[in-house]
């Protein structure tokens, strides 16, 4: 068995600020294992522009991003190992881990970073009615084929779902010569960012179907045509309103799951991100694991992912030098009216930094609206929004000095005219 | 004897026995026929070995409790099921034997499971009468109301896809032809034997084996008219992925009606979860779709099972046709002219369950007397062993990636998938052309992301190892590409 002070499970965007946080903060004996061939995870296929207006005040493409978090990984001397796929961790901190040079090993850690990232909402989870062919595909699996491959996966292509890695791929493929012909989203609000809605449908006149579903897929072996239907305040398909469209291919692009497999395994307890239940150090149940990135939480941005894999950086640092404590009171949150979940699940009354930072996403597009934070029923802070949608994270600022008692602490959406 | 001068023009391509089908029956068939010198040929159409019913089905070894004692289901399924254990060891296939529980919600439904109780034992199945409490005990997440359960010990479960695989692995091992995308187009006598043509050419043969499954009906009236017909009969699944802390430990039926089993809620040898069948004749054999309210019917009936599925841990949905014969039994044996003909038609459930003891059937005793062949004597029972990186410890695996590193190399992230296996896989004597071939062997892609992350090394793994361009490789049955054209 090797020891080693702090490993870090992933090489993206995440985990690879995490490292650089950590060796700022004093970690010298860091190792990050990355099971592709490349640091930077999900940036490498992400060849668009839109990337780290937060984080460097440009507009950068994925893979330009990337680059700038891997050379400061680099200039530190950070060791990273890539082709090296983590198995499981256990309880106790022991990683084990394959690639082809080390064989199988086993490594103790003082602490861990998880940051795995997220996977795809596919076809399966759905169970879209009709023919299993083959040319029913992800969104990222098509941008993966078509960026990192240099292959297309079709000619006329249909998109279920208006998540961002499909408006993106609706751009991508038609400037690649292939017909999209349009967009169904069940919902009837768009599920992708505001500039991408604009960018990759409306500037290519692709229509956008709302409160649609794909109620038929046709084919034998390839996918032939696909049938979209209506659907009801159920989200129901309304018989009598199917449309049909010609198409090889169905690309999907509904929604991202946390990759939290190696957590999940040995029972850490988890939020309703999908992701485990975190602290403010984004540290888990088990004292000095930690997650952070997509794989608690999925983003809206890249730039909010490097900062929350800063944050439990530094945590991992505290932890090393002894000085992360779990005090006896603390905060439990909750997603309250029209808030899908809040990371973190908890807060530490005695140890939390005095600058908290609450992330949400709401549940539906709600105009004219209070982000209201109530502890224990009383209202301690409201954020006035005009409008607040579900593709956008919500990051709001509390002072440590409002959480005055144990408790709960609720967040929720309350209509504006209501005091 | 006279020879026909016919026969001896065409001797030396003269095969003794064609099958036709590489299902789980045509593949059993074929392994244990290769225990014989005999010049074998199995003709596929699909361009995979168990890629229609073989594929898509509840995956159990049913012990036999069910089917109505003296039939020939009963026979098979009981043999079979005794069969299993060794069977599965010799083609290294992973099977467990964790028992059945036919589950009793109703008060009125205790008299049936007692009927089904004395057809066990007609037919010799072991079994014990539980109590509610003792189910409730084996089955945590068994519907409360529970009033009493049959167990059946001797059901298991198997993974279908490595056992058909495995058996025709074995037979070809042992020296029998396959050849795929190779579709029966007719077959007729001539003199004393059989001229049996394909889309792509035609062969000679002394015996017919028909194991060509949904399509049986269509191939054994090719040389007389049948009594009986196949009708496709639909069943949805869903499945869930493996999670801690699980679902169920056992199989779990509902009684059984008119329209079968009725919808079981099980484990895989994955540690996975399968959720169904639903039972619907359809008019297509080529219909595998699936509907919404089918599957919401599997869902209401499953939940009264099992009340609380988690089905957001669904990955998958799916639909299998079983080939239902009009006789209600599996019809195994020669047509009524030809005792060199032999139908082995209409293997529905308990199908899996009794394949390795049709397949000896058929070899020992329908094919072998009208032969004589004399014993293989390079006869092999066993595959080449698969290496199981995931079973092994820490050590073992380090030391097999010192000496092979592609088993380091995971390619399968949900599935823990090494390199090493999918090009094990492609080095077996039965090809593996398709990605749904080299998912079904080694599961790569058949986790949690469906493939998200691994297809596409799959997709250039299996170009690279035929020499093909990516553009040509297929998903899974003929047209299914995945790729269109290159990027500009």
């Amino acid at each position: 068995m090797i020891n080693r002070d702090l490993v870090i499970i992933g090489g993206g965007s995440a985990g690879m600020a995490a490292a650089v946080a950590a060796y700022d903060h004093g970690v010298r004996d860091i190792l990050i294992l990355e099971r592709t061939d490349l640091l930077g995870g999900i940036l490498n296929q992400c060849i668009h522009n839109g990337f780290g207006l937060h984080e460097f005040n440009e507009e950068l493409t994925g893979p330009e991003f990337l680059t700038r978090f891997a050379n400061q990984v680099k200039e530190r001397g950070i060791e990273y190992k890539l082709g090296s796929y983590v198995s499981s961790i256990t309880r106790d901190k022991v990683v084990t881990y394959s690639n082809e040079e080390d064989g199988a090993v086993q490594i103790q850690a003082k602490a861990i970073i998880v940051a795995a990232g997220c996977y795809e909402r596919n076809a399966g989870a759905i169970g879209i009615p009709g023919d299993r062919v083959a040319g029913i595909i992800t969104a990222g699996q098509a941008q993966l084929y078509l960026n990192e491959y240099g292959y297309m996966v079709g000619k006329k292509v249909f998109i279920l779902g208006s998540g961002d890695i499909g408006l993106i791929m609706a751009r991508r493929m038609t400037l690649e010569g292939a017909k999209v012909l349009g967009v169904a989203e069940l919902m009837p609000y768009s599920n992708g960012l505001n500039r991408n809605i604009q960018q990759c449908l409306k500037d290519f006149d692709i229509p956008l179907y709302l409160s649609h579903t794909v109620s038929k897929t046709i084919g034998k072996g390839k996918l032939e045509a696909i049938e979209i239907s209506q659907v009801d305040e159920k989200l129901r398909p309304i018989p009598g309103t199917e449309k049909r469209f010609e198409c090889d291919t169905l690309l999907l692009s509904i929604g991202l799951i946390p990759n939290n497999g190696l957590l999940d395994n040995i029972g850490v307890a988890q939020g309703r991100s999908r992701g485990s239940a975190v602290n403010e150090h984004l540290e888990t149940e088990i004292d000095g694991i930690f997650s952070c990135g997509n794989v608690l939480h999925v983003h809206d941005l890249v730039d909010w992912v490097v900062s929350e894999g800063k944050v439990a950086g530094e945590a991992a640092a505290l932890y090393l030098e002894g000085k992360l404590n779990r005090g006896s009171k603390k905060i439990v949150t909750v997603a309250g009216d029209g808030v899908g979940y809040v990371v973190p699940a908890e807060v530490d009354l005695e140890e939390a930094p005095e600058k908290l930072q609450f992330k949400f996403r709401c549940r539906k597009p709600t105009k004219n609206v209070y982000i209201t934070y109530s502890l224990n029923g009383n209202v301690i802070k409201r954020f006035y929004k005009q409008t607040i949608i579900p593709s956008e994270m919500e990051i709001d600022p509390i002072p440590k000095s409002l959480l005055t008692e144990e408790g709960t602490l609720t967040v929720s959406l309350t209509p504006k005219e209501v005091k | 004897m006279h020879v026909s001068p016919y026969i001896v023009l065409y001797f030396p391509g003269m095969k003794d026995v064609i099958i036709i089908g590489a299902g789980v029956v045509g593949s059993f068939v074929a392994r244990y026929l290769s225990r014989y010198e005999l010049k074998t040929l199995v003709l596929e159409k699909e361009n995979d070995v168990g890629n229609v019913t073989s594929m898509a089905n509840s995956a159990i070894v049913h012990s036999g409790d069910d089917p109505v004692p003296g039939t020939k289901k009963a026979r098979f399924n009981v043999e079979g099921n005794r069969m299993y254990p060794e069977v599965c060891k010799e083609l290294d296939v992973s099977f467990e034997q964790c028992g059945s529980l036919n589950v009793a919600i109703l008060d009125s439904q205790i008299e049936k499971l007692k009927v089904l109780e004395e057809r066990a034992k007609a037919n010799g199945v072991p079994t014990r009468m539980l109590s509610a409490e003792e189910a409730k005990a084996m089955e945590p997440n068994i519907n409360p109301e529970v009033k009493a359960a049959l167990y059946c010990p001797t059901a298991g479960i198997v993974n279908p896809f490595t056992l058909t695989a495995h058996a025709m692995e074995n037979a070809v091992d042992n020296g029998v032809e396959l050849h795929l995308s190779e579709g029966v187009t007719d077959v007729k006598k001539v003199g004393d034997h059989y001229l049996v043509t394909t889309d792509k050419d035609s062969y000679e043969c002394k015996v017919v084996v028909n194991c060509a499954g949904l399509y049986s009906e269509e191939i054994a009236k090719m040389i007389e008219p049948v009594q009986w017909s196949i009708k496709p009969r639909k069943g949805e699944y869903y499945v869930l992925d493996h999670y801690a802390p699980g679902l169920v430990n056992h199989v779990l039926f509902p009684l059984p009606s008119e329209k079968g089993k009725g919808i079981l809620v099980m484990m895989t040898t994955s540690g996975n979860y399968l959720i169904g069948p639903s039972s619907e004749f359809v008019d297509s054999k080529e219909d595998f779709s699936t509907d919404s309210l089918t599957l919401a019917d599997v869902k209401r009936q499953a939940t009264e099972l099992v009340p609380n599925i988690p089905f957001r841990e669904q990955i998958r949905v799916f639909a299998g046709l079983r080939a239902t014969p009009t006789t209600g039994d599996f019809i195994i044996e020669p047509s009524k002219k030809y005792k060199d003909f032999i139908n082995v038609a209409g293997i529905e459930s308990p199908g899996l369950a009794s394949s390795p003891a049709i397949g000896k059937y058929v070899a020992e005793t329908l094919v072998k007397p009208l032969l004589n062949p004399k014993e293989n004597p390079t006869y092999k029972a066993s595959v080449r062993k698969y290496v199981k990186p995931l079973k092994m410890s820490i050590e073992e695996r380090n030391e097999l990636i010192k000496k092979d590193p592609r088993y380091g190399k995971v390619i399968c992230n949900c599935e823990k998938i090494s390199l090493g296996e999918i090009e094990d896989v492609l080095s077996r004597s039965v090809p593996a052309y398709t990605i749904k071939a080299i998912k079904k062997r080694t599961r790569a892609g058949f986790g949690k992301c469906q493939g998200g992350f691994c297809q596409p090394q799959v997709l250039l793994l299996l170009a690279k190892h035929y020499h093909k361009s990516p553009l040509e490789i297929l998903y899974d049955k003929e047209g299914s590409n995945v790729l269109d054209k290159e990027s500009k």
